[in-house]
């Protein structure tokens, strides 16, 4: 009957019981969206710059951030791979051995940086192959090359065209080689596509004379969240003559704008539960402004106050749970709506996006922690400010609420 | 002999006694038996309301003791205190009385819930509470829906529902025209003299003085006079 009790009294004042799970469940559906699209974008940020290129982790040779030149590469053995490979969280890993060189088809020349690379292991790690736009992508024992499609047009070649490469091999020597352009790939970013050249990696190697030798080894996480773990993981396992980087090290710029948004954006969270746990509380003064004679009756006639208590917990906590599921409700539809209608940005924000090279459009994660999470903190909100009619029933003296 | 139910003796109540005291109840001695029908009288701010609380435990005395049925009321804790007046203790009050969510039957039938009694008991009780008080046909209403004489005889179910030693009713005919009162202590009376049910009520009613057994006086917190009649009820 208790449970009784507090259910019919959900229903005394429905206006009341409905203004409050309609604030809660408002805080659940702007924070949820508010988080979902925040994640939208930053997911969407980082797989971007990350697939363009770097990938979310890399191994060199300990000092070839700082200097990236071919003394600082390092002979790939199976042992390297395994290590690389068995560290937790990795599921791919791929080499490149990279270096800067000119490219010419005897009338132009442009510089260039080359990339040596397992044209199946790239994919998996930056999906290079989605890039193609015209010819054939590279395998294993390819000698041709591919060109980025912004490099090709200053050099006016494309597919079936022959192009020499020169640069500096290994210890100085000269390197040269003449490779057929098989295949143009378009990058999103203007820097990558003006100036990048694919070769298979044996290839590579062959044309600086640097036999077994790879700068980079990209390595890809079971998912972006885990870039961290994996990067410090590999940095425990691996040799000292090693160095491990993750995006955020290789990108800080990226790193500062996501973290500077992520501050704000918790400041909006932050006034939005405050905003609904003012709301909240003034609903809760207010039933126990009218309810007071009540409750002094109740205890009066010999109701324990714990008792009354547990029928005010109860529905608090009722009014608390409901908001938050119905909020749930909401949001799932009004989340996927985001990410199927992504939103654009436009002005300096879509500046900065473009020169990252990159659309300014931004669907929303459908992230079930999202939910929850939000979900979680609305309701801790709702339990904590019900502990107050709870202290005020605890506290109760019938013979003065009964004469208020 | 009686079977004496309530023993006062030597009770005070001062309010404030650090700022402003207020002498609210003076060195009252007072002995009540089973069955008596007592009417507190008094003008206003005489204490009336003050002694009743006393007597049910909702406050406690600056000075004396509360002897209910042997216990001694006063040295009970908090908690005690609650049970005691849940198990041995009727109250109506002069308003809001009933659970407004709670229809007749649940609010007769809640204070015995929280006795524990059995469901079939308590639905046994109820209906033979609710025909009592002459209310048969208003058991599913809320309280929102019955007058104000219906509320308080609801109110005078519930209190014998949990089988007390006596009822205590602050005022409970205040809030009524004359003929509602009138009903309602006919009805207490006849509670009184068919179940030996013991009544303490406070009123500034003539009419309602006039049925009562024994008619205590306040005067600024003292008993003026305390005088019993032959005939109880009417
Ligand atoms: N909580 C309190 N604090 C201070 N003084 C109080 C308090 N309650 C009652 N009093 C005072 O105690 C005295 C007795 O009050 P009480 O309410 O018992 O009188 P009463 O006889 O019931 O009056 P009424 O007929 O108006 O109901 C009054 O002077 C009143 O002002
Ligand atoms: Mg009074």
């Amino acid at each position: 009957m208790l449970t009784l009790l507090a259910w019919r009294n959900l229903w005394r004042n429905r206006s009341r019981s409905f203004i409050t799970m309609a604030s809660v469940w408002c805080a659940v559906v702007l924070a949820v969206a508010l988080s979902s699209l925040q994640k939208g974008v930053f997911d969407h940020l980082i797989a971007n710059v990350v697939s363009f290129y770097s990938g979310y982790v890399q191994v060199h040779h300990a000092g070839y951030q700082s200097e990236q030149t071919l003394e600082n590469s390092f002979p790939l053995t199976d042992s390297v791979r395994q290590a690389v490979l068995s560290a937790p969280g990795v599921v791919h890993a791929t080499p490149r051995l990279e270096a800067f060189a000119l490219v010419s088809t005897g009338e132009k020349t442009r510089g260039c940086m080359v990339a040596g690379i397992e044209p199946d292991g790239e994919d998996r790690v930056t999906h290079l192959k989605s890039k193609l736009v015209a010819g054939a992508f590279l395998h294993e024992r390819s000698t041709g090359v591919l060109l980025a499609e912004g490099l090709a047009k200053r050099l006016r070649v494309g597919p079936g065209d022959t192009v020499v490469l020169l640069g500096q091999g290994y210890y100085g020597s000269t390197a040269a080689g003449k490779y057929a352009v098989e295949g143009l790939l378009r990058f999103g970013s203007p820097a990558l596509n003006d100036q990048v050249v694919f070769l298979a990696l044996a290839t590579a190697q062959h044309w600086l004379d640097a036999p077994d030798l790879v700068t980079t080894l990209v390595v890809s996480p079971r998912k972006p969240a885990e870039t961290e773990s994996v990067a410090a993981g590999l940095r425990r396992t691996l040799p000292a003559d090693f160095e491990t980087l993750s995006w955020q090290e290789m990108m800080p710029d990226i790193r500062e704008h996501i973290q500077t948004d992520t501050a704000s954006s918790a400041i909006i969270k932050a006034v939005l539960y405050l905003l609904i746990a003012f709301g909240i509380f003034a609903t809760l003064l207010m039933m126990l402004a009218e309810r007071q004679r009540e409750f002094g009756m109740l205890v009066a006639l010999g109701m324990k106050k714990i008792q009354l208590a547990r029928v005010v917990l109860f529905e608090t906590i009722f009014i608390t749970i409901t908001g938050c599921l119905v909020g749930i409700a909401v949001s799932i539809p009004l989340v996927w709506w985001l990410k199927e209608h992504p939103i654009r940005f436009s002005g300096e924000t879509a500046e900065v996006y473009e020169r990252f090279g990159f659309e300014a459009v931004f669907p929303a994660a459908l992230s079930p922690s999202i939910f929850v999470n939000q979900a979680v903190a609305v309701f801790i909100v709702g339990v904590l400010l019900s502990f107050y009619p709870v202290i005020k029933v605890l506290s109760i003296n019938p013979v003065e609420a009964m004469r208020s | 002999m009686k079977k004496t139910v309530i023993d006062i003796h030597n009770v005070s109540k001062v309010y404030n006694p650090d700022t402003i005291p207020v002498h609210a109840v003076n060195n009252v001695h007072l002995h009540f038996e089973q069955g008596e029908f007592t009417a507190l009288v008094g003008p206003s701010g005489s204490g009336k309301t003050t002694l009743l609380n006393i007597i049910g435990g909702l406050d406690a005395p600056t000075q004396g003791s509360v002897i209910i049925n042997g216990t001694d009321i006063t040295h009970l804790s908090a908690n005690a205190l609650i049970r005691f007046r849940l198990h041995h203790i009727g109250f109506v009050f002069q308003s809001y009385n009933l659970v407004p969510v709670l229809t007749a039957r649940e609010n007769v039938e809640f204070i015995m819930l929280l006795q524990g009694v059995s469901k079939a008991g308590r639905e046994r009780r109820v209906r033979e509470l609710m025909a009592a008080v002459g209310l048969s046909d208003k058991m599913d209403v809320r309280p929102a829906q019955l007058s104000g004489g219906q509320q308080q005889r609801v109110a005078v179910a519930r209190a014998l529902a949990s089988k007390p030693q006596f009822i205590l009713a602050d005022e409970p005919t205040a809030n009524l025209d004359s003929h509602s009162a009138a009903n309602l202590l006919d009805m207490m009376a006849q509670l009184n003299r068919d179940e030996g049910m013991t009544f303490i009520f406070s009123t500034h009613d003539a009419r309602v003085i006039e049925r009562a057994g024994r008619v205590i006086t306040l005067v600024d917190g003292s008993i003026a006079s305390d005088t019993a009649r032959v005939e109880t009820g009417v």
